[in-house]
């Protein structure tokens, strides 16, 4: 009955949303039809949510009549991980796409913003069809609620690499992030079907814009933390095509957050955001073909079926084509760009466009070269690490290279001289710290550049705040009085020199070691003695495990960690439960291996150590804050300007 | 500088990037891409000291600890076996008789010297390109997992 609830309320959230976008799209200025318009979006909402509801319903429930339940779930799961099971499957993770669609659609229209009422009602139609799209694929192709006939007695279990708490909120907030992406989508496809994308437009696209960059952000970094401390291979980005499928819409929403500025203050890149946009979401839409479709090897192929990915591919097609054909059409009735000088705020922001540009379509050519390559028989391949590394890497340090100008510069002409004097300090602490580092690392280039460039953005964004404060009267002592913005935009910039510091640590300085070790043997690692205390057997809740316990000695120091290889009786494939120590300088991370077959009592351990890898973190953490910060200071002027 | 200049400039510099990323792109997908082999494929396409994905499947009992401390395993695609050296910790979803891709080396005479080892992810997933190549050579049997 449930399950029957669900579909049926996701079949109406359909014809409301065809109906919505229909009347929407011709865009109107009378009344009663916005007045439909808008109402429809509302209620295409609560559906969807009422839909979602009965779907986790169905999970709490154990009601394995219906197929994703049967597939997905057991009845010995912990409550929170019957719930996350909703959207850790296929089918319920494009209810979630849809779900997150129609709120945003009904967000959109219940606050209007400062747009024009003819761009707005558009907006509203085109985020309807996108959400009848996403309907149609999940209600015909992958119905999260279909049945199964007879019922098994007992689910097939949830894969026990994501029975874990940062993986139950990672889909969701790569979701919000990636369908964010479809509003900025909306909101560009009405400016072109109405011929104009004005400044009060670009001001309502902004926070939209933060809010997608900010989840994506928050999601990519989760599962990057993730991958980390559960796969047990010490990394924390593999340049696997399902993380660039990630990372491209996000280099592409960190772009449109500062294209959007630039519309929103000077009146011009209008046609660029607009394209921008368009980008955004068919990188999302294309991310969402990449994992679905099963086409490239990677952790999350969990859907392999070709029918589905081509599906996907044709609402990609439809989307961009859509979004390119008008652009084509209608970009030349837009608002001529304001003119502006090779040094002032408006060019830092371009280039930090292109930069970012750049890189995804880099990212974007790493990732479907091995596609092509196979399509044209030129056999499998697969391109990893080195190539991104080589690209992409000069390409992000370009940019860091100016990041710390661009604040300071004002609109169009800039003294150049005088931002250079007052990042002066900034310099000398990058270039000490480039000196440092070389020697340090015994002259190895990359990483005292990184690490400098690193530094090089965190004092930046100090500087910015230190001289706004010292521009009025009271000196650099009102740096706490200074408005939102200003330390949203600054946290966000040393976020970035954070992971930067962190990225470039991890990955030059690691050191890592294989060793088999008995009870009480002990081994020297990274100026640590590590010895072995025991190795026992525990049981969880829904697994046993084994476990090992270690000391860790430094001088003046001891401390015991525990590494675990656990066992799930609905999977065959034991995981890992990784021992780490933190510190300051970084973190000792410990993989429980295999017991040796040659020596019994012995076992391989795997030991890490990750020099200042919690910046990382950190920096993506940074970063979010910024964002979420500076949602909070659009917010806010939203409520003082009345608008 | 007069606008017309500064637009110059500006397209100039940008030109300069472009180029520089088109030219680091070629140069990475010329050098850095990583074939993937079968054990079969591997004495005719591989070239001393260039870096492969190998996969096929584990060979029962062959996986055991050299005196060295590396792991040995073997590899085969039905047809032909192929020696890896793996000088680290086996992935949680190794097992004999399961697909496995190893990236490495491979110098003839001596074993593959894998750098890296990746096992499916799940139960119900196995390496794309290992049951591609198992597929091409008759012993694909993946279709009746669960």
């Amino acid at each position: 009955m449930i399950a029957e609830i669900g579909g049926y309320a996701a079949a109406l959230a359909l014809a409301l949303c065809l109906a919505l976008g229909l009347l929407g799209v011709t865009g109107t200025k009378r009344d009663s039809r916005i007045g439909a318009v808008t109402a429809a979006a509302q209620a295409a909402s609560a559906l969807m949510a009422l839909s979602f509801a009965c779907l986790i319903a169905l999970f709490v429930r154990s009601d394995f009549s219906a197929e994703v339940v049967a597939a997905n779930s057991h009845t010995d799961k912990p409550l929170i991980y019957k719930i996350a099971g909703a959207w850790g499957n296929h089918e319920g993770s494009m209810l979630l796409w849809c779900l997150v669609s129609a709120t945003f659609g009904a967000i959109l229209a219940t606050l209007r913003g400062s747009q024009a009422k003819g761009l707005w009602v558009r907006a509203i139609g085109v985020q309807g069809l996108v959400t009848a799209g996403a309907l149609i694929y999940t209600l015909f192709l992958s119905n999260p609620f279909a049945r199964l006939d007879p019922a098994p007695m007992q689910g097939s279990g949830l894969n026990p690499l994501l029975q874990d708490p940062a993986l139950a909120a990672h889909p969701p907030l790569l979701y919000l992030g990636y369908v964010g992406l479809s509003v900025p989508f909306s909101m560009a496809m009405a400016a072109l079907l109405e011929g104009r994308a004005d400044q009060a437009w670009a001001k309502t696209l902004r926070p939209w814009t933060l809010a997608a960059w900010t989840f994506l952000t928050l999601g990519i970094g989760l599962g990057s933390y993730w991958a980390y401390y559960e796969l047990g291979w010490g990394g924390w980005w593999f340049w696997d095509p399902v993380e660039n499928a990630s990372f491209m819409p996000w280099l592409v929403a960190a772009a449109l957050v500062h294209s959007a500025i630039v519309t929103e203050r000077r009146g011009s890149l209008a046609g660029w955001t607009i394209l921008l946009a368009i980008m955004g979401f068919g990188l999302a839409l294309l991310g969402t073909f990449l994992v679905r479709s099963g086409v490239l090897t990677s952790v999350h192929a969990f859907a392999v079926d070709p029918e589905r990915g081509i599906a996907v591919l044709v609402l990609l097609f439809v989307a961009l084509g859509a979004g390119f054909g008008l652009y084509a059409l209608r970009a030349q009735k837009l608002a001529q760009p304001a003119g502006f000088a090779a040094m002032s705020r408006e060019s830092m922001l371009v280039w930090n466009n292109f930069g970012l540009a750049v890189a995804a379509a880099v990212v974007l050519i790493g990732t479907l070269y091995p596609m092509i390559v196979e399509a044209a028989g030129g056999g499998l391949i697969s391109v990893g690490p080195p190539f991104f590394n080589l690209t992409v890497v000069p390409l992000l340090g370009l940019l860091f290279l100016l990041m710390p100008f661009g604040p300071l510069l004002t609109w169009r002409v800039a003294d150049m001289r005088s931002a250079f004097r007052r990042l002066a300090p900034a310099m000398a602490l990058a270039i000490a710290t480039f000196a440092v580092a070389l020697a340090l690392s015994r002259w190895r280039l990359v990483p005292a550049v990184g690490l400098s460039l690193g530094v090089w953005l965190v004092a930046g964004g100090v500087s910015y705040l230190v001289i706004r404060a010292r521009r009025g009267a009271g000196g650099a002592a009102k740096v706490l009085a200074l408005p939102l913005a200003a330390w949203a935009m600054a946290i966000a910039h040393v976020g970035a020199g954070v992971l930067t510091i962190g990225a470039m640590a991890e990955t030059a300085f690691r050191s890592e070691q294989a060793v088999v070790l008995a009870a009480n043997e002990s081994i020297d690692f990274a100026g640590r003695r590590i010895t072995l205390l025991n190795v026992g057997h525990v049981e969880g809740g829904n697994f046993s495990a084994t476990r090992a316990s270690f000391r860790v000695e430094r001088p003046g120091d001891a401390r015991t960690l525990v590494a675990e290889k656990r066992f799930y009786p609905t999977s065959p494939m034991p995981t890992s439960e990784v021992g780490i120590l933190s510190d300051w300088g970084g973190d000792l991370y410990v993989a429980l291996g295999e017991a040796e077959r040659e020596r019994p009592g012995a076992w391989s351990v795997r030991l890490y150590r990750n020099p200042l890898v919690q910046f990382i973190f950190i920096g993506a953490g940074l970063m979010a804050v910024g964002g979420l910060l500076s949602l909070t200071a659009l917010w806010r002027r939203r409520m003082e300007t009345g608008q | 500088m007069r606008r017309r200049d500064q637009r110059l400039m500006m397209i100039g510099a940008a030109g300069a990037v472009l180029v520089g990323a088109i030219a680091l792109t070629l140069v990475g997908l010329r050098d850095s891409v990583v074939y993937f082999v079968a054990p079969s494929e591997l004495a005719d396409k591989a070239e001393p000291g260039q870096r492969l994905r190998l996969g096929g499947l584990v060979v029962d009992g062959t996986v055991r600890r050299g005196e060295d401390g590396a792991v040995y395993f073997a590899v085969t695609d039905g047809a032909v076996q192929v020696d890896v050296r793996y000088d680290g910790i086996l992935p949680d979803l190794f097992r004999e008789g399961q697909g496995v891709v190893a990236e490495g080396r491979w110098t003839p005479g001596e074993a593959f010297q894998a750098e890296r080892v990746l096992a499916k992810h799940d139960e119900t997933y196995m390496p794309r390109e290992v049951a591609e190549a198992l597929k091409q050579r008759g012993e694909w049997k993946g279709d009746e997992a669960p």
